[in-house]
């Protein structure tokens, strides 16, 4: 009998192990798997060329990435510039400013925001943001515009990313141990110099995480962005141009793919391309955040 | 000092205007969604299948999307919690006092959960190619399923972790084999793991970029897992790219039906969450 439980522990943790390792392995193979499919158009073209050139040609045999790459930066660098300030000015104010009733009403809309698909996002933007632009804010600028451009992705991808800083930084802010506030208060420095030269510094190191984070998950976004940015596969020269990020063209021509020589193998090369910075990018706010909640425990 | 006391009311004043603006764009969002899906709402697009000649206009509804997107989000949260259990309980349980090598995993669930949902779509296109599966039901639910097996496993790892750590030691120096220990936290986290399956669910529900390249899109509800499904994100962006006024319309209010759909999902957890951090402590 007693045997008979340990047997079972024993075959129990053998196959959790082969379950977690099969899980984890996803990783690997994800990116062994792109890699392998992209070997074709890696053989045909340098990374330099597939990179550099904006040749996109796809019956030549022409796949140039730049125009996306800088479609991808385009829209990612605006919904930051949008959200960043935004974000932060909110997290301060929920955690030193709101008093604990308007903060477990505030909290809920930022889950709720975070829950919203992304699909509703883009009918959102088409419905809502697209008019704003064309109507109202684009011509102060230009002489015409159609809405469609990397500023509404940025726009749309800005309110995405909201609850994922907002949560962040709050809890970053929250390990900030209250007696460094209070001796800056206690010193007649007021509540915005406190934050200010406390606050923020204390706290960079999980803002920078936060941003990070945010900046690999606005790269991914996909039918959102898609459905606000136009898709015109040109280089973008003002935020009222349309653009065609990496992930929508991924999306887009999906439905020709295997018709076309080399073309699954460029797109492929696309998501790869995708997986390797947004890897990275994770892994690196992921490492500072828990150096972050070490420091806390110390 | 009073140009001290007016940066202070400044900022002061920027960060409510801010509170109100990242809170605030929740409610404009619902608040279109509500304004342009709600007069084109009516039975028929959640009880009927599209008719013929739905994509110009005439009768029909989204029922195909409706069940199709059940099924994908459905087939793909009981899979993941096949695999998700498991791993959280190994991680905790039989893992416990390996610190190195249950960070280093916890990290890799962290970046499996940052990977973009197209990512995992290629993947598991990817895979179907491999293995000679054509766009199915099974393809998008593998594909799902490897979208939601990091959400689960860190949701129902952080669940575990309030678990008391001295009812491990009770049930230890009982004589409990660590398998039979498990087995208790798991009766201990099951108001967890049901928000863990909420959170699944509500995600992959809502997901486009995974299902676009490997469920397929039908008119009919698949009878089979080799069928090809429709899903409601997909019907709503296929819809809105027509110039049809009327299956714009319908567009809308399909968004309408998936907002309000994942809206009492997500509640339903957080509610959850909230009772079930109120028992732990």
């Amino acid at each position: 009998m007693q045997s008979f439980r340990l047997i079972k522990d024993k075959i129990y943790s053998k196959l959790m192990l082969v379950l977690t390792l099969a899980s984890v392995s996803i990783v690997i193979l994800i990116g062994v798997g792109l890699y392998y499919k992209s070997i074709p158009v890696l053989h045909k073209l340098s990374w330099g060329t597939l990179l550099t050139s904006s040749q996109w040609k796809p019956l030549k045999g022409l796949f140039g990435f730049f125009p996306f790459i800088m479609g991808t930066l385009w829209v990612t660098a605006i919904s930051i510039i949008i959200a960043l300030p935004l974000c932060l000015l909110t997290s301060f104010y929920i955690t030193e400013y709101a008093s604990s009733r308007i903060r477990k009403i505030l909290v809920p809309f930022v889950n709720l925001l975070s829950g919203i698909p992304p699909v509703i996002f883009g009918v959102w933007g088409v419905l809502f943001i697209i008019p704003l632009i064309q109507n109202n804010i684009a011509p102060h600028f230009v002489e015409f515009s159609t809405g469609y451009s990397v500023l509404a992705g940025g726009i749309v991808l800005a309110v995405m990313i909201f609850p994922l800083i907002v949560s962040i930084v709050c809890e970053v802010l929250n390990t900030i141990p209250k007696e460094l506030k209070d001796a800056s208060l206690a010193l007649g420095a007021t509540k915005w110099e406190t934050i200010r030269k406390v606050s923020i510094r204390k706290a960079s190191p999980g803002i920078i995480a936060a941003v990070v984070l945010a900046i690999s998950r606005a790269f991914g976004e996909t039918i959102a962005v898609l459905m606000v940015c136009g898709n015109n596969a040109v280089v973008p020269h003002s935020v009222f141009d349309p653009g065609y990020p990496l992930p929508a063209l991924i999306a887009n021509n999906y439905g020709e793919m295997l018709s076309i020589p080399m073309y699954e193998s460029a797109l492929m090369f696309a998501a790869l391309l995708l997986f390797i910075i947004i890897f990275l990018f994770n892994i690196i706010s992921r490492i500072i955040l828990i150096r972050v909640e070490r420091r806390l425990a110390a | 000092m009073i140009r001290r006391k007016l940066e202070e009311n400044f900022f002061r004043v920027l960060m409510v205007l801010a509170t109100i603006a990242v809170a605030g764009s929740f409610f404009l969002i619902v608040g279109t969604i509500f304004y342009k899906g709600v007069p084109f709402m009516n039975w028929d697009m959640i009880t009927k299948i599209p008719g013929g000649g739905f994509y110009i206009g005439k009768e029909g509804g989204v029922l195909n999307a409706i069940v199709g997107s059940l099924y994908v989000a459905g087939g793909a949260t009981i899979l993941g919690l096949l695999v998700s259990i498991p791993v959280a309980i190994y991680i905790n349980m039989y893992l416990s006092g390996k610190n190195f090598i249950v960070n280093s995993l916890r990290i890799i669930f962290d970046v499996l959960f940052g990977i973009p949902s197209i990512v995992y779509g290629a993947f598991g296109f990817l895979i179907m190619v491999y293995f000679g599966i054509r766009a199915s039901l099974l393809g998008g639910i593998l594909a799902v399923t490897l979208l939601v097996i990091p959400i689960l496993v860190r949701t129902l790892d952080e669940v575990i972790r309030t678990v008391p750590r001295e009812l491990r030691d009770v049930s230890l120096s009982l004589g409990a084999t660590r398998w039979e220990m498990s087995k208790v936290i798991l009766r201990q986290i099951r108001p967890g793991i049901f928000t863990a399956i909420l959170l699944s669910f509500g995600r992959g529900i809502g997901d486009v970029a995974s299902v676009l390249f490997t469920a397929g899109f039908s008119d009919n509800i698949p009878t089979s897992l080799h069928q090809p499904a429709a899903t409601l994100p997909l019907a709503i962006f296929f819809q809105l790219g027509s110039p049809v006024e009327e299956v714009q319309g319908r567009a809308y209010a399909s968004a309408l039906i998936l907002t309000i759909v994942v809206l009492i999902i997500t509640v339903l957890s957080s509610v959850l969450s909230k009772r079930f951090s109120k028992n732990s402590i």
